[in-house]
């Protein structure tokens, strides 16, 4: 892959976990962008910020808790992530809920940033 | 009738749609509808209201998966899967708003 041009990637997430598996096929795409040393980058808006909430517990839905592997991110070089801050606040959420350290734009800002990708995925 | 509504209210409009058709009676929140059971969001005030009309219960395993537990609307039952059971016995039918 050395000589291969490295392209922005944006993963834009949408989805809520658990309800709909987008949120961990997105993760999985995620890392297999990563494993190809590609500049990946993150974006939760809407029900997508739900995905780093704080304090998730499976075991009585008898599913996988997959918000762990936020926090493995940035071992794959994945330290892009962003939060819209409108999305946040429709759901009273604050940064410190969340599992991980992330950006927090406004949705102008966030516009922006995604109108300068190569690819854009979204879940 | 026992209401059963599973999407989020953020992002679909199945609750909206039991909230303003259904008689009154009971609605329980399950998989991502208990987002519906949160305080400070933007839905809240929606639901606040209805608890005037619907005995409202939100599905505690569902919320615990959502880490939302902790932030429940007073007045929003949290039940598990054995009162989801003695829910479906007590009423004569189930309509989930899909």
């Amino acid at each position: 892959m050395s000589e291969a041009v490295a392209k922005k990637f944006m993963f834009v997430n949408r989805t809520a976990p658990y309800g709909t598996v987008y949120a961990l096929e997105s993760l999985e795409v995620v890392l297999i962008t990563a494993a190809f040393d590609q500049q990946v980058a993150l974006v939760f808006v809407d029900d997508g910020v739900w995905q780093l909430k704080k304090g998730q517990q499976t075991k009585g839905i008898e599913t996988k808790n997959f918000s762990p592997t936020y926090r493995a991110l940035e071992d794959y070089d994945v330290e892009k992530l962003y939060v819209e801050r409108e999305s946040l606040e429709a759901r009273g959420l604050a940064e410190g809920d969340l599992i991980v350290d992330v950006t927090v734009l406004p949705a102008a800002e966030l516009g922006a940033l995604m109108a300068q990708q190569d690819v854009v995925f979204t879940f | 009738m026992l209401n059963i509504v599973n999407k989020s209210p953020l992002d679909r409009n199945g609750l909206d749609a039991c909230l303003r058709i259904a008689a009154p009676g009971a609605l329980l929140l399950i998989e991502d509808g208990v987002y519906a059971a949160v305080r400070g969001t933007s839905v809240e005030a929606r639901v606040t209201a209805a608890l005037s009309r619907f005995r409202v219960y939100a599905l505690l395993p569902d919320l615990e998966a959502r880490a939302i537990a902790d932030r429940v609307i007073d007045g929003v039952t949290t039940i598990g899967y054995e009162g989801f059971v003695d829910l479906v016995a007590e009423h004569n039918a189930c309509q989930s708003w899909l």
